[in-house]
């Protein structure tokens, strides 16, 4: 015998089960009648089996939402990308905010009681008129006014013990050893929110720490924010000797040339020259107050190793607060009950009545008691839940893109029957974005100024099919552009007036892209004479820098991309490299045609054209301007109309620069991204704003509805897992009788 | 035995580090610091300087390995591959690039990938290990050779087939549970169901066919004739006999992988929304956070040596013939 005997009993629970299994009868009683049972006794129950939500919030009034990857940043000194804005947006809340129906897009007071006003003033400090030429202006006021009696949230860090101390400034290692989250800390208190913190977030714009996005672009704005940020980080360094990493900076002590309090309720920004632009940013979360109590409470030792950070537990005075920051699972806003509150908007855009978007007119908000994000890495399962009642609202994939939505005979896309039984909903609207194929004007082929390169770029231009490409790639998800601007942005213009004449005409009262006849003309008075390159006598080749992709499309849409050059027949060759290395090109200006794109800020003209803006130049300047292009006429007008006030004049400049640009054509315009919503009919008062962040309080749920829906839609189907019980007995009775007889036989 | 095991755990420490250096070079071929850098700091308006501060508080503005402007030991010492290294070995995995505490995320994260892989695992091992013996007890019988087409007709279909398939099934068709989701406690029983049946019968082709192949080997040698010619049943033949001496091979895949169950099935977790530890060095990875990518490597090569000495020491219980010196 190969094995001693003294290991039985590791055996021998393993093989009662064995043996029990072989036995039919247990198999009835044990197993399959319990579980019989109970899937009748389910199947009797009417909750849906397959709610990934508890049963608690059944008709809730909760928003159902999801985020794929958690957001890194929720310090407003830090959060900038979308995926962080979408929290950080409903919790903060800076002096401005967008006017929710409104198009174009118009600014509001939020806590502010009224529009800032801007004062200008000259070098000796004398104040000017508003319409004072942009060269004698040499900083400019903005005196904000805020609302009083607005409270922050419920937070540990205002809470105060019975002699008016703060219960949580001076907590003790064993204190902090006992806390986990933010809700272990067992007292929380509120405070009024003063000008003060306005002025204390934005000296927190330069604190070393932070790195906020921002910090550089302001210190071109904000007088003396670069130099405070100096020395804040001499300060730091000096502070972190004798404190280590978690020395709190006491930032009321370094006072800030550029933001300032005047009194209890008003702060001052002051900028250098003129720059109108301060207003959009001040609607950002980069520009919401910060209590200096928070900072204290979060840079305690042993905060930040149990992630008790303000990145992580906001701190804000809007309609909702975080109360569960689990990023491995969910996130979840609830309203806060200190807001100050606020009414629906009264008015709204042409046809929002029709749309019942002013429905609520007037009505208090938030509608919402709570919203619930779930992680969820993948499309499918997001989806399939959307259609099951379980998420309120969902994009549309390419992948689920013919299940919903199907082309009407005049090229309008239109919910299919799937979705209209559903009573869905399909909001589209044109994102305030562009995506475009840039040209490196510091390349020696395709850049410059030459009349050979700005011919050969036109050429290519009119070649790359972008209507072609938004049908197969897109699905109509978009419209091919005519220039840097995006539609809903001042300076766009619609219809003839609107196109670029290097590539399209107006033929029938629409844009019709030129032929390839005259782009091959372009390319032979470039002097590429039936596309043969003059250097080598071989016909041209040109190199299109992009990332490694292994995403579903990325081969077709090379191979693509490889057809429309052969138009002209010229050679694309693909130089294929991991980000890193791409992005090092183009930092480095090796690339020569690559992909490139932008989302606006904010909706300015100037948040579009300063992308092809000369001293941007992203090889020489590490600016924005992907393409290094440079023409001192565009910068000069670039520099006259970014602080001009939208009105015929900047439309004239605007125009003017718009024209020079597509004469020397340093992108191929490329398109801007149609968004295409669906919403189930019980989400009310959904209005795409691409513009603000602090949406959510506008939004409303039947939940009623949506229970009745979910009930009708995920009756569960339990035939088919008797029917497998049943063949699985009718399998298993030969296959006993058959061990049996095997065992039998065996014996004897 | 003590000795044996104190001896592979030193033997684990060069491993150790050589797997560090081995990943520390790997990421940083495809990763500079500046790229870091500039992932976290977002895309737009990254300036130059916000780079150099970023490096500079996450200690990566000195040379990778060597140092050449500093002296003695310190050119060993003050490198991002010491500073960033070091500590591991304490298991102080430090603060992530994002700035969140790697040892609690880890500690929080690691109970969803249990809360799948150990079930699956244990569930598995008794279905694999049963569909194996009966097919060898139906050996060159229609049961046996329907049993391997279907082993084989298994393995031949991906993964993701079964999730995706599974998922469509049994929650969108069907509607018997949440299509994906966690939860804590009780809860969480409704979003484990899925992907452990799902896992088990995903694997049911490959590992019963191996099963099978062992049990068969076991069956043709000569104390299994022996126990048939004392009368003994078939079916204690198999399970008594069988069964305990096939254990050898079937320990040396299964011990080594019980404390990798920590590190949890990154397609699994996240088709199903599982907040485990697999998504989580995905997540890193792509958004470069060498911090995060150095902590997971390093926790899976120590859990892979515990894994491998745990494998030897379980001999010693199937087979005492086997001594640890």
């Amino acid at each position: 015998m190969h094995v001693c005997q003294n290991n039985g009993r590791l055996f021998a629970a393993l093989k009662g089960w064995w043996f029990g299994l072989l036995n039919l009868n247990k198999i009835f009683s044990g197993i399959l009648i319990p579980f019989c049972l109970a899937t009748f006794l389910f199947a009797c129950d009417k909750d849906a089996w397959n709610n990934p939500y508890p049963l608690s919030e059944q008709q809730a009034n909760y928003l159902y939402s999801s985020f794929s990857e958690r957001p890194n940043h929720l310090d407003p000194a830090r959060s900038y990308s979308s995926n962080e804005v979408e929290f950080t947006g409903q919790i903060y809340e800076p002096p401005l905010e967008y006017h929710y129906l409104k198009r174009p897009y118009e600014l509001q007071p939020l806590t502010a009681t009224e529009m800032p006003v801007v004062k200008y003033f000259d070098k000796n400090d004398q104040a000017l008129a508003e319409d004072a030429p942009v060269e004698d202006i040499a900083y400019s006021v903005y005196e904000i006014k805020i609302k009083q009696g607005v409270r922050y949230q419920p937070h540990p860090a205002f809470a105060k013990t019975a002699d008016d101390q703060y219960r949580y400034h001076e907590l003790s290692k064993a204190d902090i050893d006992k806390v986990n989250k933010l809700s272990d800390f067992k007292y929380t208190g509120t405070r009024e929110l003063v000008a003060a913190d306005y002025v204390y977030q934005i000296k927190r714009l330069a604190h070393p720490k932070l790195h906020s996005p921002i910090l550089g672009m302001m210190s071109d704005y904000i007088v003396g924010l670069g130099e405070y940020s100096k020395t804040l980080g001499a300060a730091y360094d000096k502070l972190a000797e004798t404190h280590g990493e978690t020395a709190y900076l006491d930032l009321k002590q370094y006072p800030l040339l550029g933001a300032g309090v005047v009194d209890k309720y008003t702060y001052r920004i002051k900028v250098s020259g003129k720059y109108p632009q301060l207003l959009y940013w001040l609607a950002m979360p980069f520009f919401a107050p910060i209590p200096y109590e928070a900072d204290l409470f979060y840079t305690q030792p042993g905060m930040q190793k149990k992630n008790i950070t303000l990145d992580w537990y906001p701190v804000g005075t809007g309609p909702y607060m975080l109360t569960v920051n689990n990023p491995n699972r969910e996130i979840v806003l609830e309203r806060n009950p200190n807001f100050h509150g606020q009414t629906y908007p009264q008015t709204g855009d042409r046809g929002d009545v029709e749309a019942g978007l002013l429905d609520d007119a007037g009505a208090t908000l938030p509608f919402i008691e709570k919203a619930v994000y779930k992680l969820e890495k993948e499309g499918i399962p997001y989806w399939n839940k959307f259609l099951q009642g379980y998420y309120d609202t969902s994009g549309i994939s390419s992948d689920s893109f013919d299940q919903a939505v199907k082309v009407g005979s005049g090229g309008e896309a239109q919910l299919t029957d799937e979705m209209l039984d559903k009573n869905i909903r399909l909001v589209t609207s044109v994102g305030t974005s562009t995506y475009y194929i840039g040209f490196n004007m510091l390349d020696p082929v395709v850049g410059g100024d030459s009349e050979r390169a700005r011919k050969l770029r036109q050429a290519i231009s009119i070649v790359v099919d972008y209507e072609e490409y938004i049908s197969i790639f897109l699905n109509g998800r978009g419209i091919s552009a005519q220039g840097p601007i995006p539609p809903g942005i001042f300076g766009y213009r619609e219809g003839e007036e609107g196109i670029n004449p290097y590539v399209y005409g107006w033929v029938n009262g629409r844009p019709k892209r030129k032929s390839i006849d005259y782009a091959k003309q372009l390319l032979n008075e470039a002097g590429y004479q039936n596309s043969i390159d003059p250097q080598t006598g071989q016909l041209l080749i040109l190199y299109f820098d992009t990332p490694l992709s292994s995403g579903p499309g990325s081969k077709a849409y090379l191979d693509w991309m490889r057809k429309q050059f052969k138009k002209l027949d010229i050679q694309l060759v693909f130089r294929n490299t991991d980000y890193n290395r791409f992005q090092e090109k183009m930092l480095k200006g090796s690339a020569q045609i690559f992909r490139w794109g932008w989302n606006a800020d904010y909706p300015d003209p100037e948040n579009f054209l300063f992308l092809l803006y000369g001293p941007n130049g992203k090889a020489n300047y590490k600016g924005e301007n992907a393409s290094n292009y440079q023409s001192g006429a565009f910068d000069v007008l670039f520099e006259k109309m970014k602080n001009m006030d939208n009105g015929p004049e900047r439309q004239m400049i605007i125009d003017e620069m718009v024209s020079t640009v597509r004469h020397d054509s340093p992108w191929i315009w490329g398109l801007h991204p149609k968004q295409f919503g669906l919403y189930h009919d019980w989400y009310r008062n959904a209005k795409p704003n691409l513009m603000a962040n602090n949406t959510l309080k506008y939004k409303r749920v039947d939940e009623m509805a949506r229970e009745k829906k979910r009930e009708q839609w995920n009756k569960p189907v339990i035939w088919p897992i008797i029917l497998l019980i049943v063949v699985f007995i009718a399998g298993t009775i030969p296959a006993v009788s058959a061990f049996r007889r095997k065992e039998r036989m065996a014996a004897r | 035995m003590i000795a044996y095991i104190f001896r592979r755990i030193l033997y684990g420490i060069p491993i150790l580090i050589g797997v560090n250096l081995i990943t520390f070079v790997l990421f940083f071929v495809v990763n500079s610091p500046d790229n870091m850098a500039r992932m976290h700091l977002g895309m737009k308006r990254v300036t130059p300087e916000a780079i150099e501060i970023w490096k500079q508080d996450h200690g990566y503005d000195k040379p990778l390995v060597f140092n050449s402007q500093a002296k003695g030991m310190e050119k060993a010492t003050e490198t991002i591959f010491f500073q960033h290294s070091v500590r591991l070995f304490v298991f102080d995995f430090g603060i992530a690039d994002n700035g969140r505490d790697i040892g609690y995320d880890i500690s929080q994260r690691m109970w969803p990938s249990l809360a799948i892989a150990l079930p699956t695992f244990m569930i598995g091992l008794l279905v694999y290990i049963t569909f194996a013996l009966l097919m060898a007890f139906f050996r060159a019988t229609y049961v046996d050779l329907w049993g391997v087409i279907l082993c084989v007709v298994l393995m031949s279909i991906s993964g993701l087939f079964y999730i995706i398939g599974g998922q469509y099934l049994i929650s969108k068709v069907l509607h018997l549970i949440p299509i994906s989701g966690y939860d804590v406690g009780v809860n969480a029983i409704k979003f484990v169901v899925l992907p452990v049946i799902i896992g088990v019968i995903g694997s049911i082709g490959a590992s019963s066919r191996w099963y099978r192949t062992i049990f068969l080997e076991e069956i043709g040698r000569d104390y299994v004739r022996t126990a048939r010619s004392k009368g003994l049943s078939e079916t204690r033949v198999l399970f008594q006999h069988v069964l305990k001496n096939g254990m050898v091979p079937i320990l040396t895949g299964v011990v080594v992988a019980i404390p990798l169950l920590f590190i949890g099935s990154l397609i699994t977790e996240s088709f199903f929304g599982i907040p485990g530890l697999g998504s989580y060095t995905i997540d890193a990875i792509a958004s470069q956070d060498f911090a995060i990518v150095r902590a997971m490597v390093f926790l899976g090569s120590v859990l892979y040596i515990a894994g491998l000495i745990l494998t030897d020491i379980s001999y010693t219980l199937v087979d005492p013939r086997i001594r640890l010196n």
